[in-house]
């Protein structure tokens, strides 16, 4: 269940109400998004689409509480995000969200075992059961022959294996993936979007992905589009190609 | 848990060319400071070990030092009478009247004079102050113009080789024996004769300028001193002569260690800045990968502590360098001016390892300093912009 009315539906596990984000440089405001409403169900994979500076990355940070909007309210489960502050929305992001970046943001220094590791730190595991769900989700990413490696020693699609291998280490509510192919040539790309959308289909994820490419939307359940600061089911007129 | 330690340490390694200055800047100041304070410290152990807790120095009441003091034989003869005074078998007391005089001796080092403490002793002196021992020839024949030399003044002054003449005070006198006083002020000074060294240089033969005795024990000192200041014969001053030595180290150590932490202080600043820097930088370069460790869900808090562990790693490594650099100056001999008895006095370099740990103390200190700032910008990043970082 995906809808962009705001209209209040049950079973919505992220539900944006009103949602706006206004940048201001100097003394000009930019309005990137204004009165957005989303509703997403457990185990839907969405992907937004919207030409260059259309606000996908302002939107998936605001959903990911990595920064506060101008005005609005977004909840996920019994969680409403907006209304957290500080501490405590760092505690949530641990907790809930998985991200997954263009550019892989791995840590250079540390090996693909150890990047995969970081969120494990925040739990209560032992070294043992951190090491279990570590191997355990390199592997489900193809990569457990690669654990030792150090970023630079991968390809840009097994950077991007290992970075989705730590967004989904801790088993967060759900995903948010800013462009994860956007730095991958197509074969690469198809199989990080396969296994995106495996996780949706055979385990059960929440994903949110932002996209230029409207192949890579393709594997979405739902694609929907940014405009004028809102989202739309299709585009008006015909921006899409 | 926190942000692995591996993480800042690697990325130290990684980017070391950057840590460099930091590092290099702490190991500068962490080696001058330990270098002073060792400096400070082996002048206070070669004065220290010049005294002995069994013996006790008698001057008149009132004179500072030696140099300024009078005793003549009567009083001698009485100090030696006294109880607590310990005895040769034949029962003569251990007793050492004394006078001391300064003479010019070119520094082997330099070629320039150096004020050199001559001591006239009495040949009892050796029992007196059993620490000093005759490692090469024999000690002086009472009544000749002979010599014996401190071990290191042998070492540092031209001229004082066994066998050799020496010319001081209008007399040529002889170096007979070479000294060691287990590294303490008296092997910086040569030993004659007080009675020849008297009228060498013209004076009372039977003038001393102090008395020191041999103790029976080193808890007969308070009976010893009531007895002698409780003398109506007697106006003198009684000290322990360990206590006599550690009170004329106090202040060359002093300004040795003022100096040292003041020096230390100026250049811990510029380090602390060197410091500065490198973290500054370190966290302006990795922007993205801290809002990367802020996006997982690590805390500002986590943040904090990580580039603090990181700047205390540079410190830990600058201290490490700096000790290890100043460590071989360790029993390096060198001489200064006691300022006591304004004569040249040789003393060596005591790095301890208390010393080394204050060094280290020090390091971490400017680690701190210099890395509390940068890392609470590190933890304020905005995270959205910073992930927008190339
Ligand atoms: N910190 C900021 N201050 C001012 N303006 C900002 C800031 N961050 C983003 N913007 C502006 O907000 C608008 C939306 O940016 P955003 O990055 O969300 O776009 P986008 O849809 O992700 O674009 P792209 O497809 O190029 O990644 C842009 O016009 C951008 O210039
Ligand atoms: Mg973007």
């Amino acid at each position: 269940m995906v809808r962009v009315d705001g209209s209040d539906v049950d079973g919505s596990l992220i539900r944006v109400r009103n949602l706006d984000k206004t940048y201001r440089r100097g003394s000009e405001e930019i309005h990137v998004l204004q009165g957005l409403n989303l509703d997403v169900g457990a185990g839907e994979f969405v992907a937004f689409m919207g030409p260059s500076g259309s606000g996908k990355t302002t939107l998936l940070n605001l959903l990911g509480g990595l920064d506060t909007p101008s005005a609005g309210s977004i909840r996920v489960g019994e969680d409403t995000v907006t209304a957290m502050s500080g501490r405590r929305l760092t505690g949530w992001r641990a907790r809930h969200v998985g991200f997954v970046f263009q550019m892989y943001n791995l840590i250079p220094v540390l090996t693909a075992f150890q990047n995969v590791e970081l969120p494990l730190l925040l739990t209560n595991l032992s070294r043992a059961e951190r090491r279990r769900h570590v191997e355990t989700a390199l592997s489900l990413m193809g990569l457990s022959d690669r654990m030792k490696h150090y970023p630079r020693q991968l390809s840009g699609g097994q950077e991007q294996r290992v970075a989705i291998a730590r967004a989904i280490v801790a088993d967060p509510t759900f995903l948010l993936c800013d462009e994860p192919t956007g730095d991958l040539d197509r074969k690469s790309a198809d199989e990080i979007l396969g296994l995106i959308s495996a996780l949706v289909s055979e385990h059960g994820k929440t994903v949110l992905m932002v996209t230029h490419d409207p192949r890579a939307a393709e594997w979405a359940n739902v694609i929907l589009h940014l405009e004028k600061g809102a989202l739309v089911d299709s585009p008006q007129g015909n921006a899409g190609s | 848990m926190a942000i692995p330690l591996s993480y800042n340490v690697r990325s130290v390694v990684a980017r070391w060319t950057a840590a460099l200055v930091a590092v290099l800047g702490i190991a500068g100041t962490v080696g001058v400071f330990v270098a002073m304070l060792s400096m400070a410290r082996g002048f206070q152990a070669t004065l220290a070990a010049s005294g002995s807790p069994r013996n006790a120095i008698v001057r008149r009441a009132g004179a500072a030092a030696e140099l300024g003091s009078v005793v003549d034989l009567d009083q001698v003869k009485v100090i030696g009478d006294a109880l607590q005074v310990a005895r040769t078998a034949e029962g003569a007391p251990l007793i050492s009247g004394e006078v001391v005089v300064i003479a010019p001796f070119p520094l082997k080092s330099t070629g320039t004079d150096a004020n050199v403490q001559v001591r006239g002793v009495s040949p009892s002196v050796l029992q007196v102050r059993p620490q000093v021992k005759i490692v090469e020839g024999r000690f002086f024949h009472s009544g000749l113009t002979e010599l014996v030399v401190g071990s290191n003044a042998e070492k540092i002054y031209g001229g004082l080789g066994l066998g050799v003449p020496v010319a001081f005070g209008g007399q040529t006198w002889k170096v007979v024996g070479i000294f060691d006083a287990g590294g303490s002020a008296f092997d910086s000074e040569l030993w004659c004769d007080a009675r020849v060294l008297n009228q060498t240089y013209k004076r009372p033969e039977n003038i001393f300028q102090s008395a020191t005795v041999r103790l029976t024990s080193s808890a007969a000192f308070t009976d010893f001193k009531d007895a002698l200041t409780s003398d109506p014969r007697l106006t003198v001053q009684v000290d322990r002569e360990s206590a006599y030595y550690a009170k004329q180290s106090q202040t060359v150590t002093t300004l040795i260690r003022v100096l040292g932490f003041l020096v230390a202080l100026v250049m811990g600043i510029g380090a602390v800045f060197g410091a500065l820097n490198t973290m500054y930088s370190a966290v302006a370069a990795r922007s993205r990968e801290i809002a990367t460790l802020r996006a997982l869900g690590f805390g500002s808090a986590s943040v904090v502590t990580s580039f603090v562990a990181e700047s205390l790693f540079i410190a830990l490594a600058g201290g490490v360098l700096g000790c290890l650099v100043v460590l071989p100056i360790n029993g390096y001999t060198t001489g200064t001016m006691n300022w006591q008895t304004f004569s040249h006095l040789a003393f060596a370099f005591k790095v301890t390892p208390g010393l080394l740990g204050a060094g280290m103390a020090f390091a971490l200190l400017m680690g701190l300093v210099g890395g509390l700032l940068p890392a609470l910008r590190a933890a304020r990043l905005p995270v959205a912009s910073a992930l927008r970082e190339l």
